[in-house]
């Protein structure tokens, strides 16, 4: 009322004509938007809750809803925007730090579509997947510097790698951010499909265990979950120095979100805020991280690769070179669009740069170096299809890591109001009324469409330029050409303009 | 032979199974036409007290309790091991209502009793409830 | 227009080799006729040929062989040899007017061996020694291009069709156990004789057809250990490749065609444990340096060559034998001219190395 006032961004526009009032938006909407009144037997909208996450819309038997944008607007003014001048609004009724979820949703540049892919002609064939074996198989890991022989024969020892069936792996989630049908589905999926997820910073519940080959655990600044047999259980360990969402700042997760099973698998109690550290308290230097690599590889033997996760920072260059040497297996790096449960709205727009650059500049400086095959490079931070897997390998990623598009298939409608816990597609909160509707043997499966098509749409571009193997198009920045860039992104892209 | 079997682990309570159900057994050609500002009349029915939901529809018995007690004959179990009710032949008594240990018979439209025939005597084909449930709650298959 | 090395240019061809085993010495005349019925596999923009065994009485010295674009830029140079080697013999390399070869750079050729104190305090072996000598000559020093620099092996290259390139160089005057040719049909105008085929790197030489589309990853990967890819061409960097893997890495001849043309995963799935380990091992380090796209190479080196085309096949070459000689080329009827009573021709599978060694002690 009055001065807190903010008019409902959404409405919910029901068509009267249509709507048989069968009561199954009132039933599914977690935010008590819609209700039915027995007395006229209309079905009646509070709009004031509604955070256009769809669920009504989707599942409504005649069509009978839509959600609208708001046309109730201030004056309209390019330099205060209504964003800006609501969020002045909650804080000065509230005082505190505006929270946020999922990625940056600011009109910022895409590089991935300012970036053109090659085909082959006349000079040279195009391949035809569906005629020709065309591999997409990756395998992450350190390679050595030179071959070993024994007398006459080849030592083939390698240090441990990760086999992937295709260039692209589930991303850090971690269960508390997302529920268990959620994680349970990312499981099944990369089990299936031969690649791996990752257990993001809240442990690895028990029942997962089973599904550890394709497992990544990780450990972050807040160690949740982290003990021997956790270490054990997983593929690879990967050490989260930050994330692409909020660099510089640790995870966060609300303590509505923490019930027996988040608090058993997290080793912390239920109902507190669970707040991870900024940085790790025990590295505050690249030597610290490089004792922390080989403390891992100690406690698992060697067997298992160690993953070093960053988000992508202005001398990103410069730290993925220190990380390269101090042991590290394969480094992820989160660009800027990442995705997150929750973090500060201020932090997650305006810190960290694109991942296209940051990828570029590193997978040149590591060249530069001599050192780019000692570590694998894995990236995220929204790619959004299979011609930005294609693009980043170009540019030089050995993989990419999806999260928002994993989700996305799941079900998320991308309404980003994760942080309250009330997510209706079963995603992205702990209420079991909720977490019920995603149905993990229809999540993985969609998960394995996705992954499927994306494959196959992998293979197709490669097919088109002439290439019948994924590892010939790594770094292969000559099949790509830049369009409406001006001279320093191509230059930091390491690519031409289109025409040229 | 295959019948509609539902996992309350994954029923929402949403109730569209009843909906599709009806829909489907109206013989008419829109959802809206068929069942706006009118008493719906399903097939199946969804339990829901409580913490679990469960949407209860005829199981299509080996040795249906219903087709014993009809007094009018108008229930018979088919060679495809469905279970029916021949509308015509129907008088309203309810006798199968009270014998079904299920609750798997209801009142229909007009006093004849109905039940859940898995969609095979209407233009659906195969089961409305099944394919409108957006959770796999329901799934139409052959068990043992 | 953008000069070669500026930009890629691609470009179909045709290769020829004929090579004798028990390492008897030919002259050039055979390995020109090869290319004569090869001729509309070139638009006369480049030619060359390689020969191996072709200064016996200079073997143990490094043959550099070099193109200026003025007599001052020869003097720099030649300052630049002298700080490095010891020169033996200097000299132009003898050519003959021909109508057709036009805009020569001067041609000179150099017998020399490193310097011994150099040498000793750079603390590197010959070879990469005259490697890193050769790198900064050609990407650092204008006007100068070091286009061969084996021993006792020679490229002789130009801007024309490859039967008037080996009459302007009088090839015929040279005798050698193993000889390359390569005739160049590319889609710009490079207009730089450095630019024309085999290139050459110690005794490897490489001449290719085909366009092969890893050459970015190729190249990125390969430029991280020293390696200047100064013309962007194909040929450069399988060269390099080459080198790095057989002089550098170790591997032997059968591997390094395993790391080029690596079988498909499908193919290492069926093979017995032991071969699967090495391939799958092979195939992981050295995944950059497979080599996607069409391509047909002879890769020529001290006492053998290997042919190999990529794994679909996706350009044509034959093989065949009479006596002790073995002969490769893109079609037979350069290798019919050659040898008209050629036996056992076949064409080799993609993938599968033609190795060809000359018996031992005998080059």
């Amino acid at each position: 009322m009055g001065i807190d006032f903010i008019y409902p961004e959404f409405e919910v526009k029901r068509d009267r004509e249509r709507c048989i009032a069968c009561r199954v938006c009132e039933r599914q909407c977690a935010n008590c938007v819609h209700s039915y009144d027995e007395e006229s037997g209309l079905m009646l909208s509070d709009e004031s809750q509604c955070v256009d996450c769809h669920r009504c819309v989707s599942l409504c038997p005649t069509r009978a809803l839509k959600i609208v944008k708001s046309d109730c607007a201030l004056r309209e003014n390019a330099n205060w925007t209504t964003d800006a001048i609501n969020e002045i609004y909650k804080q000065a009724s509230s005082g505190g730090v505006l929270l946020s979820s999922m990625g940056n949703p600011k009109p910022m540049p895409v590089y991935w579509d300012r970036i053109l892919i090659n085909a082959s002609q006349v000079t040279n064939p195009s391949i035809d997947p569906l005629r020709e074996p065309m591999e997409t198989r990756v395998f992450l890991g350190k390679k050595p510097d030179r071959i070993k022989r024994e007398g006459d024969e080849l030592c083939c020892e390698l240090t441990p790698q990760l086999e992937l069936s295709m260039p692209v792996m589930f991303s850090a989630m971690s269960y508390g951010s997302i529920s268990y049908n959620a994680h349970k589905s990312l499981a099944i999926a990369a089990s299936k499909l031969g690649i791996l997820y990752n257990t993001g910073e809240g442990g690895l519940h028990e029942d997962f265990y089973a599904y550890g080959a394709n497992t990544i655990v990780q450990v972050a600044s807040g160690r949740f979950g982290v003990h021997e047999k956790y270490l054990e259980a997983g593929a690879a360990v990967e050490i989260k120095m930050g994330q692409g969402a909020k660099p510089g700042i640790g995870g966060h997760l609300p303590g509505t979100k923490i019930g027996s099973d988040i608090s058993r698998t997290r080793m912390i109690p239920e109902g507190s805020d669970a707040i991870s550290p900024a940085p790790h308290h025990d590295i505050y230097s690249i030597e610290d991280l490089r004792q922390l690599v080989y403390s891992i590889k100690e406690t698992t033997g060697y067997r298992k690769p160690v993953i070093v996760k960053v988000a992508a920072v202005h001398n990103i260059a410069a730290i993925t070179s220190g990380i390269a040497r101090s042991g590290a297996d394969i480094i992820a790096i989160d660009g800027f669009r990442g995705g997150t449960g929750a973090a500060p709205t201020r932090i997650r727009d305006n810190v960290g740069i694109p991942i296209e650059l940051a990828l570029a500049s590193v997978d040149t400086r590591l060249r530069e170096e001599g050192i780019r095959n000692n570590v694998s490079l894995v990236v995220g931070g929204s790619i959004h299809s299979s011609a930005d897997v294609i693009k980043a390998i170009a540019l030089g990623a050995d993989a990419c890591y999806i999260a928002t598009a994993a989700l996305l298939a799941l079900g998320c409608h991308l309404c980003r109001t994760c942080q309250t816990g009330n997510c209706n597609w079963g995603i992205a909160t702990q209420r079991p009324e909720l977490v019920k509707r995603l149905n993990p043997d229809i999540g993985s499966e969609r998960l394995i469409n996705l992954m499927t098509a994306w494959n196959h749409e992998i293979k197709e571009l490669m097919g088109g330029m002439g290439i019948n193997s994924i590892e010939a198009l790594r770094g292969n920045r000559l099949m790509l050409r830049g369009v409406g860039l001006n001279g320093k992104e191509l230059e930091i892209l390491g690519i031409s303009h289109a025409g040229e | 032979m295959k019948r509609v079997f539902v996992d309350e682990q994954w029923c929402l309570g949403c109730h569209l199974c009843e909906y599709n159900c009806a829909y489907a057994n109206s013989g008419a050609d829109s959802m809206v036409k068929a069942l706006k500002d009118r008493q719906i009349f399903p097939r199946v029915r969804v339990e829901d007290t409580g913490k679990i939901t469960f949407a209860l529809s005829c199981r299509h018995c080996s040795d249906p309790i219903c087709v014993k007690g009809c007094i009018s004959g108008a229930l018979s179990k088919g060679t495809d091991g469905a279970v029916r009710i021949d509308r015509d032949k129907c008088v309203g008594c309810f006798t199968c209502i009270l014998l079904c240990p299920y609750g798997a018979v209801m009142a229909g439209e007009g006093g004849a009793a109905i039940k859940c025939e898995l969609c095979l005597e209407n233009a659906c084909g195969a089961p409305a409830c099944v394919a409108g449930c957006p959770n796999r709650a329901l799934v139409y298959e052959e068990r043992g | 227009m953008k000069k070669e090395g500026q930009i890629r240019i691609p470009s179909g061809c045709a290769i020829s080799a004929a090579i004798s085993r028990s390492g008897q010495r030919i002259t050039g005349e055979k390995i020109i006729d090869s290319m004569r019925p090869m001729h509309d596999r070139s638009n006369g923009l480049g030619g060359g040929f390689a020969g191996y065994g072709i200064y016996p009485e200079y073997k143990d010295l490094y043959a550099l062989h070099i193109f200026y674009d003025s007599d001052a830029y020869r003097s720099q140079c030649e300052l630049f040899i002298k700080e490095s080697f010891e020169v033996v013999k200097a000299e132009p390399i003898p050519t003959r007017k021909t109508p057709e070869i036009t805009d020569e750079p001067l041609i000179w050729r150099y017998f020399v061996t490193p310097l011994r104190s150099v040498l000793a305090s750079a603390q590197l072996d010959e070879k990469e020694y005259v490697t890193r000598f050769v790198t900064r000559v050609n990407s650092l020093m204008t006007g100068c291009y070091v286009f061969s620099c084996g021993k006792n092996m020679g490229a002789f290259k130009a801007v024309g069709f490859p039967e008037d390139v080996g009459h302007f160089y009088r090839l015929e005057e040279y005798r050698a156990y193993s000889w390359t040719a390569h005739g160049r049909y590319p889609t710009n105008t490079p207009g730089w004789w450095g630019g024309a085929h085999p290139f050459a790197l110690l005794d490897y030489s490489v001449v290719h057809n085909g366009e092969i589309s890893s050459y970015d990853a190729n190249r990125r990967f390969i430029e991280m250990f020293g390696y200047k890819c100064t013309l962007q061409t194909d040929t450069e960097v399988i060269t390099y490749i080459a080198d790095y893997l057989l002089r550098r890495q170790g591997l032997t001849l059968e591997e390094t065609a395993s790391v080029i043309a690596a079988p498909f995963w499908e193919t290492i799935g069926r093979m017995d444990e032991d071969a699967r380990r090495k391939a799958t091992y092979l195939r992981t380090i050295f995944g950059s340096l497979l080599i996607t796209g069409p391509f047909s190479i002879i890769l020529g080196f001290e006492g053998g060559l290997m042919a190999l085309n990529d794994r679909l096949k996706l350009r044509s070459m034959v093989a065949g034998e009479k006596g002790d000689f073995v002969y490769v080329a893109s079609e037979e009827a350069a290798i019919r001219a050659m040898e008209p009573d050629v036996e056992n021709v076949y064409a080799p599978q993609g993938g599968e190395p033609v190795i060809v060694k000359v018996k031992e002690g005998q080059y």
